[in-house]
């Protein structure tokens, strides 16, 4: 098939403002994805495209853009996703993620992303000694399952720059910050859960969200990002875990 | 070049992936370290592994480190060294349990420890029967490794240099003085002056056209290494995983198989009970490819294409452990919690749902168990007398201790990396601790800097990705699962001209600075000619089939001649050397390897 796209085009270098270009691309298997027409557009067309990409199966959070609208990942995007059925022809229109400083066409500056992360104490936290066995620190399988989904997240910002809370604000630690809370938060194991809950307990943290739900839908890791974030309110709320 | 920044660390560790943050926790302790990578620490390849880290932990069942390290051995075809096996088999149980410590959410037993699930050639040394031994979160336990490794080195204030790429190595005589990087964002490079040096960037499966290797995984290490005087060990054995998804080479863990799923052709039949009687399905990765391509090449893949089912489905996987005996059986749910990345892949990419129907596989290109050749403790070795370069270290992927041998076992990867990266970060930490830094030379950038000039500026007409094709292609079709002195032969000439094309010819299109990965990814194109080569040069030398290097005109293992490793040193331009070092045995002796 052939597939028509338009991407959002910014080099710093050369460009004043943001333009799009406009692509043709022949004998397209719909299987394939939108990451492989990227890169054979700019591998045979243009090498001056520019994104960011690494596994190109929906692991590595690299290549998170908005197509057709809507946040993505390159990767896990099929063009037959993407045309009416039956069709020969597809449009495709991509953009870089919104909220974060465009870099160079599809690349975003991520520092703010994974400073807001970072805020977070995205780690584990347990300082007592561990067993005197020398083995793991047991956990029930219902103590586990209990932060399953939110150890899911790749850390890809198709949540985050989906929020249309974080559009109006930068301050808010966003969607993905409160999915890392949340999985430390919920676990059992972990010791620091009041240090959290300050952070995202503050006035940048989970009461900004506003239970829009686009974080859910943008998540390729299909992690239910508006519940996690319900609980982590919900702790705050009845300070119980 | 004046505008060149320099930094100044005591270490500096190349690659963010397991082996390199496992190291930068551990070397962090007592030096002041950099780490610097081409990628986000979270986006390395590390996190693509699904299926479990390795460890004797005998939560499920009897095991042992023994059993571990036996199979290990078996698994490489004898290739191993013995002694550098004992130490990661041994330090697994510790080190496995000290990642639960860090917080790494594994899956858990009704007792509240570590679940394990069986996995690929490890077994029972008494019974001979499958062994739970892969520690596991779901089929994510890669992501869970990098996951936890980086929020440790947050909570340690690990130095990272994000989006640098490291493009050389500044050796002077046989010292280290640190590494050369470009600043992807900026374009500027950055000069990282230290005592100490340690890669552990990964692959180079994308030398392959089918492979389960991230488009990042080019080898810029190991052929660093390679261009500054460091031989590669064992190159021509690069494993084939047998079950990638067809076509687009994504992998299917063998976690699928451990949990009870089967291989199939296009008669229906399991035939993997004729290959390997005992384990069946679960005999090593190296067996089980050759059992497809053999399949394939007697007309029974499915349809008479180049490929086969792998099966899942319950009613599958409950019929066959009725007939042998095994009380385990499952349905949808348990599909959903011990395989979720699986069955959303071949949702998304094939649009087949594994708890109803089978998934289309073929052996993908997936693993270098050659490399950058190195001791227990990741010191890099100069030559097969085991001469150690001072300051340099290498781990994971990158490096050949050597544990996998000819093959390597499931699990043993992820292992390898918490294990080796371990004991190289508190290697190198003492290194430093008894060693001056020692001055950078002049221009210690000028010659990568001229390297990236040409590249920039090439007019030739010749687009890197025509290269990187024609590469992938002879790569696929020549030295691949079954070889020939015929075949490789043709890679050999195939690539002497690819390359020689690359140094001439090559043009791109972006002239910028900023964030100008045409230049870089054609920089990387030159590192995977190179170790393509290497792979190529290497296995035609070796007229024996073992373990991943199978010659249909070689059909036998010869021990008598060759048990021993490959060493490959570049010489000048497009020249390369070849020298052999003994392999290290131990308590188990060479025997036929019979699954």
């Amino acid at each position: 098939m052939q597939v028509h796209m338009r991407i959002r085009r910014f080099n710093p270098e050369k460009d004043e403002k943001p333009y799009w270009g406009e692509y043709t691309l022949d004998d397209v298997d719909p299987n394939e994805s939108v990451l492989d027409l990227l890169r054979r557009l700019k591998g045979e067309q243009d090498g001056t495209l520019t994104l960011r990409s690494s596994c190109a199966h929906g692991i590595c959070g690299s290549d998170a853009m908005r197509i057709n609208g809507v946040n993505m990942l390159a990767c896990k995007t099929l063009v037959s996703r993407l045309g009416k059925e039956g069709s020969s022809e597809v449009k495709i229109r991509i953009e870089p993620i919104l909220g974060l400083k465009v870099q160079k066409d599809l690349v975003v500056d991520m520092e703010p992303f994974f400073d807001h992360y970072k805020s977070v104490m995205p780690y584990f936290v347990n300082d007592s000694p561990p067993p005197a066995d020398g083995r793991e620190r047991l956990q029930s399988i219902e103590d586990r399952a209990r932060f399953d989904d939110t150890t899911k997240c790749i850390l890809c910002a198709a949540c985050t720059t989906s929020c249309p809370s974080f559009w109006a604000n930068e301050k808010y630690v966003g969607p993905a910050a409160i999915v890392q809370a949340h999985r430390f938060i919920f676990d059992s194991r972990d010791q620091a859960p009041e240090e959290r809950l300050e952070v995202v307990g503050d006035s940048f943290g989970v009461w900004r969200c506003r239970t829009i739900f686009n974080c859910t839908s943008a998540c390729p890791r299909e992690i239910e990002v508006t519940r996690a974030i319900a609980e982590v309110k919900e702790v705050l709320a009845t300070g119980k875990i | 070049m004046s505008n060149i920044k320099t930094h100044t660390f005591d270490a500096v560790i190349v690659g963010a992936g397991g082996a390199g943050l496992m190291a930068a926790l551990y070397a962090g302790k007592e030096a002041n370290v950099a780490v610097i990578s081409k990628l986000y620490p979270t986006r390395s390849h590390t996190g693509a592994a699904q299926g479990g880290v390795g460890a004797a932990l005998a939560n499920v069942d009897e095991d042992s480190w023994e059993w571990h390290a036996y199979d290990t051995v078996k698994g490489s075809d004898y290739l191993a060294d013995q002694d550098s096996v004992d130490v990661m088999c041994k330090d697994a149980i510790p080190t496995i349990i000290e990642l639960e410590h860090m917080g790494l959410p594994f899956d858990r037993l009704e007792n509240g420890r570590i679940s394990q699930r069986r996995f690929g050639g490890h077994t029972n040394k008494e019974t001979g029967k499958p062994v739970h031994r892969a520690c596991h979160a779901a089929d994510r336990t890669g992501h869970m490794i990098l996951q936890t490794l980086y929020q440790q080195c947050i909570k340690n204030d690990v130095n990272f240099f994000d989006e640098f790429h490291v493009v050389d190595l500044i050796r002077v005589d046989d010292t280290v003085r640190g590494v050369v990087a470009i600043e992807i964002a900026t374009g500027d490079f950055h000069i990282f002056h230290s005592k100490a040096v340690m890669f552990a960037t990964g692959g180079w499966g994308r030398c392959w056209k089918v492979t389960s290797n991230a488009h990042s995984l080019t080898g810029d290490g190991a052929a660093i290494c390679l261009r500054r005087g460091i031989p590669m060990e064992d190159m021509e054995f690069f494993q084939f995983h047998p079950t990638g998804i067809y076509r687009l080479g994504v992998l299917i863990t063998e976690g699928v198989r451990g949990e009870g799923g089967v291989l199939i052709n296009n008669e229906g039949e399991r035939f993997m009970e004729k290959y390997a009687p005992n384990i069946k399905d679960l005999a090593s990765r190296d067996v089980v490819s050759r059992a497809i391509y053999l399949e394939v090449a007697a007309g029974r893949g499915i349809n008479g294409q180049d490929y086969v089912y792998l099966d899942i489905r319950p009613e599958t996987v409950n019929y066959y452990n009725e007939k042998e005996g095994d009380p385990t059986r499952i349905d949808r749910a348990y599909i959903e919690s011990k395989l979720p990345d699986i069955a959303d892949f071949t949702r998304t990419y094939l649009g087949v749902d594994p708890v109803t129907e089978p998934m289309p596989v073929q052996p993908t290109a997936h693993y270098a168990m050659g490399g950058i050749p190195t001791d227990v403790d990741g010191r890099v070795f100069l030559d097969t007398e085991n001469t150690v370069l001072p300051g340099l270290y290498a781990a994971g992927e990158a490096a050949c201790v050597s544990v996998h041998g000819a093959n390597r076992l499931g699990t043993n990867s992820l292992l390898d990396l918490v294990v080796f990266g371990k004991r190289a970060g508190v290697d190198m930490a003492n290194y430093c601790q008894e060693t001056e830094l020692l001055p950078l030379p002049d221009n210690a950038a000028d010659e990568v800097i001229a390297e990236f000039d040409r590249i920039r500026n090439g007019s030739g007409g010749v687009k890197p990705i025509d290269l990187r094709k024609q590469m992938q292609l002879t790569m696929t079709k020549n030295v691949s699962v079954f070889r020939t002195e015929e075949m490789m032969a043709e890679a050999v000439a195939d690539l002497k001209e690819i390359r020689e094309q690359y140094a001439r010819n090559v043009q791109i299109d972006d002239k910028g600075k900023q964030f100008n990965t045409d230049l870089l990814e054609a920089w990387e194109l030159g590192c995977l000619l190179e170790l393509a080569e290497v792979t190529a040069v290497s296995a035609l030398a070796r007229p024996e089939s073992r373990g991943a290097h199978a010659r249909d005109d070689y059909p036998k293992r010869d021990d008598a001649e060759w048990l021993k490793h490959t060493f490959c040193f570049k010489e000048d331009e497009g020249k390369y050397r070849l020298e052999y070092k003994p392999v290290t045995l131990g308590r188990y002796e060479p025997k036929e390897r019979v699954y």
